[in-house]
């Protein structure tokens, strides 16, 4: 355990990206926990009055069509957005594993079968999945959410799939079946637990690609609807004003993105020289 | 020789394709049918309509029936190439599909093309001399592309290019309104006015197509120049490059000839992964540009709870997608001989 610390500390040091990484996530993580207390503005109350201001001092983002302030629209979007991310991938990552492992655990017919599904289902255009399902599904928070953590899945259930292949046959797994634990027992207490750390690496990279995700669909107008803030809508709402040249309208909601993004990608490669430095590029 | 063997993995690869085919379009049937508005309430002249002609129009469009029965019904008629009618165009789907086709796939292959000529000198600079300048710039690019949605990047291309700078045309749909009618041949805009000479024409299409294919290329460069870095430095690290460099080949040579040519299969592999990207993000795309293509076609039928339309939408998705790998299957074949012999 202290060679591991020892090693990420090295890491840290030599690579002070992850952690800037780490500390963006953080600054994120704390926005979404205490966005109604940070916010310098009712994130949904209109003033006609000051419609489509530039960035000021006043309002650091500038105002959109019905006035209402731009920054603190951001704060209360990155609840939202990091919710539906979160919750999205904490999913897919939890009925993965556990599809996956058994998989791999078990082998025979069963395991060919998920694997020819798994295939089918990634080969497939995903970003257009999600949008039938929205659409499929209604309009709401939620289906977003299951069509996120459906088409991340399959990675999920290959990823967990392929490391407890090559473990089950390891030593100490054949001695905790000696020592009388039951197949399930094997599986849950002693396979997942150990390929939890390279799993977390592809949690982080996924989350960026699921912020991505949900922030698309509802820029085509499924699933978050006009009035709540989320980065994605608020880019769609904006883009009628891009050739008035008001381009704040969009460009800080994709600098939040981009920013939010950013940062999970670069924990991600972060964690990965961490838990697994064989992979390290 | 060799092209026998290619043949044979391409008609295996075929037969293999129809399980997953017929599951895409059984998994988008059952989808469609859970949609929760009712296309026939949808479809009547108004919101006075009677339940007599809601009824009416339920029994024209078969959704009285029983769903298996409707499940029969739809493969007989995907099978005889019949794909419905779109309720909002009045045009059966396989038609509307046909006419914007061409205009989904010139925009994904030339944006393709593009991100080819950026990803891979990017990734061969890089991989020339690792932990350079160059290198860590190649890096920060790839890393800032993939954080920056298609539909933000868009956008904000539109604001410098169209409004800053004025360079590009006004970003709304594949020609400008007050241009000449385009000869309808291929349907493709770029081959169409090179096949009739007019090179105003091409000009004028072209200048439409570059920022969205820009949009798009920028989005998969990443991966694309990543995995070439990659590809590159592993060639480069082999024997047959020491050996190359030894007998006095020049630099030059042993980078674009050997190397290059070796370092190509995982740069192929990751083509067809980036390609199902493409195709995804098409639809913001093209809602960004208002370009007609399939993409915005399915978005609207979505969004109007069209059936028939978003169906074949992703049934020619799928088809579009097994055609790409099997043509990257036989450029595999063509790159790496030994691929086919197996």
């Amino acid at each position: 355990m202290s060679a591991t610390l020892h090693h990420a500390g090295w890491v840290l040091r030599s690579n002070p990206v992850t952690a800037i990484a780490a500390a963006g996530m953080l600054v994120l993580l704390a926005l979404g926990v205490f966005a109604p207390w940070v916010m310098p503005y009712n994130p949904i109350a209109s003033d006609v009055a000051i419609a489509l201001q530039a960035p000021s001092a006043a309002h650091w983002a500038g105002t959109d069509q019905l006035g209402r302030d731009i920054f603190s629209r951001l704060i209360a979007a990155t609840r939202l957005d990091l919710a539906i991310a979160a919750s999205a991938v904490g999913i897919s990552f939890v009925a993965g594993a556990v599809i996956g492992s058994f998989c791999g655990y078990r082998g025979g017919r069963l395991d060919r079968a998920v694997g020819r599904v798994v295939d089918v289902l990634m080969a497939f255009p995903l970003f257009v999945l999600a949008m039938a399902m929205v659409a499929a599904l209604g309009n709401r928070v939620e289906n977003i959410v299951i069509a996120t953590a459906v088409i991340n899945l399959p990675f999920y259930i290959r990823f967990a799939r392929a490391e407890v292949n090559v473990r089950r046959d390891a030593g100490w797994v054949e001695a905790a079946r000696a020592g009388g634990e039951g197949h399930l027992s094997v599986v849950l207490r002693f396979l997942l637990p150990n390929i939890l750390p390279s799993m977390a690496v592809q949690i982080s990279l996924n989350l960026g690609w699921a912020i991505l995700n949900a922030a698309g669909l509802s820029f085509l107008g499924l699933g978050v609807v006009a009035p709540t803030p989320e980065w994605g809508i608020m880019v769609a709402e904006g883009a009628r004003f891009i050739s008035a040249g008001q381009w704040w309208l969009v460009g800080f909601p994709g600098l939040a993105l981009m920013l939010a993004v950013l940062c999970f990608n670069l924990l991600g490669d972060g964690l990965r020289d961490i838990l697994d430095p064989r992979m390290r590029t | 020789m060799v092209w026998r063997h290619i043949a044979g993995r391409i008609g295996r690869r075929l037969l293999a394709c129809l399980p997953a085919l017929l599951g895409v379009v059984v998994f988008t049937f059952l989808l469609m049918r859970v949609l929760p508005g009712d296309p026939a309430v949808f479809f009547t002249s108004g919101p006075n309509a009677g339940q007599e002609e809601i009824d009416q129009l339920r029994g024209k469009l078969g959704l009285d029936r029983p769903i298996p029965e409707q499940l029969v019904r739809y493969l007989i008629d995907v099978g005889s190439g019949n794909l419905g009618r779109s309720l909002t165009t009045g045009q059966p789907v396989i038609s509307d599909l046909r006419e914007r086709l061409p205009a989904s796939l010139e925009l994904t292959l030339c944006a393709l093309v593009l991100a080819l000529g950026l990803a891979l000198p990017l990734g061969m600079l890089a991989a020339m001399r690792p932990g350079s300048l160059v290198d860590h710039a190649v890096r920060l690019l790839c890393t800032l592309g993939v954080c920056v949605p298609t539909f933000v990047s868009g956008l904000l291309l539109i604001y410098v290019f169209y409004l800053k700078l004025g360079w590009a045309p006004d970003p709304t749909g594949r020609m400008d309104i007050f241009a000449a009618t385009p000869p309808d041949i291929t349907g493709f805009l770029l081959i169409d006015f090179a096949i009739v000479g007019d090179f105003a024409g091409w000009r004028a299409a072209a200048a439409q197509l570059v920022l969205p294919a820009l949009t798009m290329a920028l989005f998969v460069l990443a991966p694309l120049a990543r995995m070439t870095r990659a590809a590159m430095l592993a060639a480069l690290g082999s024997d047959f490059i020491r050996t190359a460099r030894s007998i006095g080949l020049s630099r030059w040579r042993v980078m674009a000839v050997y190397a290059l040519h070796n370092a190509l299969l995982p740069v192929l592999t990751i083509i067809g992964i980036v390609f199902s990207t493409m195709l995804g993000a098409n639809v913001l795309v093209e809602k960004v540009f208002s370009w007609p293509g399939i993409g915005s076609y399915a978005l609207d039928a979505l969004l109007a709870s069209d059936y028939a339309p978003v169906q074949g939408f992703v049934l020619l998705m799928a088809l579009v997608f097994v055609m790409v790998n099997l043509v990257i299957d036989i450029l595999y074949g063509i790159a790496d001989p030994r691929v086919s012999v197996e």
